[in-house]
């Protein structure tokens, strides 16, 4: 099978790979540019480990053909902290204890980041519901909603409790 | 959990994907709209192409339109329809169900056109073009047809489109004024298909007398159904909590749902009973303009 070259910036970063059409978005990051932060969970759309930003949305990256994002703008968790500061919403993440084994984490980080970015002050059930497509074994949820709840509270102002 | 190999072509304008689909329809060709159904049967192997037509990249597909009723682009994504202050004007109902479609990252990517064409019978979007005799319009070599929603779900994932033909848009009428409307499902988890979907659409006469109704289900057969029992039943009579639950009843015991690990038949028709009495009810509160 053919093979084509995909350009993208990745958090700033153009790069540029060849890749067979059947690459998804998720290997593309993984294996072709070594960005290993984005996880891959199930592989069909359920799980939300590979949650990445395209052009600023939420997407699962195995849904994704790496075909797909070719001049398009991705961003991943290896983007979030500037050099030794964290994100504001990885601060509080930290401070709540959101997470234990943290395979989940990448995809809850980025689905929470576009919420955060949209300026979103959601209540805590509109809250749950925004994080509801991502999976977490360990956690039981309530630390992730408590630390991104925090995080809407001092980057947004909003209540979320 | 990799699809097997197949070549992308991204198309750039309709008649290009439209001459591609023509040109490879011996090499198990399939549209590329969102990728959100699509992709995951690729990945696990449930379905392999030869060749992807990708369409997300045709200006022409991707905007809304609103004049008789909504006009939508195959590749309008829901996220712009449950977004869109036009359809939150036009159509409620359709950016209610629209919402319930998985979660924000799937609606990001997950287009009008690709859960028609895909046609899931337990997709909402199915369910309201049945529900409110939406059509939908394909393009093929041939030129240009329109299909109305009750001749285009042939079955299970099945539509009445023909394999070189190309779904462009997706023709939702208005609600009119005054008409009340509901989307009730019922789901495992959020974001999950529902098990059970109803939509219900009435409007009142001046002394409270039900004067139009509309009823449709998913989940509950091949093809979302709109329910001719429910309809019939409802013209004419009055509002009461008490017929709202007699008509669920009725309009549920002619259902044939299938069973599955989700739940059994009966289970289904006992949702499409219950979910109905809400659905007319909730209806019914906002008919006549009151909320």
């Amino acid at each position: 099978m053919s093979e084509r070259t995909v350009q993208v910036t990745v958090n700033g970063v153009p790069h540029a790979a060849a890749v067979e059409a059947r690459r998804t978005l998720t290997d593309f990051l993984r294996d072709d540019l070594r960005l290993t932060g984005t996880h891959v969970g199930c592989e069909h759309g359920v799980c939300g480990a590979c949650t990445v930003l395209l052009d600023g949305e939420a997407v699962r990256a195995c849904l994704l053909l790496a075909v797909q994002v070719d001049g398009r703008e991705i961003r991943t968790i290896e983007g979030l902290a500037t050099g030794e500061q964290l994100h504001p919403l990885q601060e509080a993440l930290r401070d709540c204890h959101s997470f234990q084994c943290g395979f989940c984490t990448p995809g809850f980080v980025m689905t929470a980041v576009a919420l955060l970015e949209e300026g979103a002050t959601p209540t805590e059930e509109e809250l749950r519901e925004e994080l509801s497509g991502n999976l977490c074994r360990c956690t039981g949820y309530q630390s992730i909603v408590a630390g991104v709840a925090e995080a809407v509270q001092r980057v947004n102002g909003g209540t979320a409790r | 959990m990799k699809p097997a190999a197949f070549e992308h072509h991204a198309a750039g304008s309709v008649e290009e994907a439209v001459s591609l689909l023509a040109e490879l329809a011996d090499e198990d060709v399939k549209v590329l709209a969102g990728g959100q159904s699509l992709v995951p049967l690729l990945a696990l192997r449930l379905a392999s192409v030869g060749h992807l037509v990708d369409v997300n990249g045709v200006p022409e597909l991707t905007t809304i339109s609103n004049g008789d009723g909504l006009r939508f682009g195959a590749v309008v994504r829901h996220r712009q329809v449950e977004r869109s202050p036009e359809v939150a004007a036009a159509n409620p109902l359709l950016a209610a169900a629209t919402r319930r479609i998985g979660h924000t990252a799937i609606r990001n990517r997950g287009t009008i056109g690709g859960t028609v064409a895909h046609a899931d019978p337990a997709a909402e979007v199915p369910a309201v073009l049945a529900l409110l005799d939406g059509s939908v319009e394909v393009r093929g070599e041939g030129g240009t047809r329109s299909i109305a929603a009750a001749d285009l779900f042939d079955g299970y994932f099945t539509t009445t489109l023909e394999p070189e033909e190309l779904l462009t848009s997706v023709h939702v009428p208005a609600l009119p004024e005054g008409t009340g409307w509901s989307v009730q499902q019922f789901s495992r988890r959020s974001g999950d298909y529902g098990i059970v979907t109803v939509l219900a659409t009435l409007a009142l006469d001046g002394d409270g007398r039900i004067s139009a109704a509309r009823v449709a289900y998913a989940g509950v057969d091949a093809v979302p159904l709109r329910s001719s029992v429910a309809e019939s039943a409802l013209v004419g009579q009055t509002a009461s909590a008490e017929l709202w639950t007699a008509v669920g009843h009725d309009a549920a015991a002619v259902l044939e749902p299938g069973s599955d690990l989700n739940g059994s038949a009966e289970y289904r028709r006992h949702l499409a009973a219950t979910l109905t009495a809400r659905a007319l009810q909730q209806a019914s509160e906002r008919a006549g303009g009151r909320a």
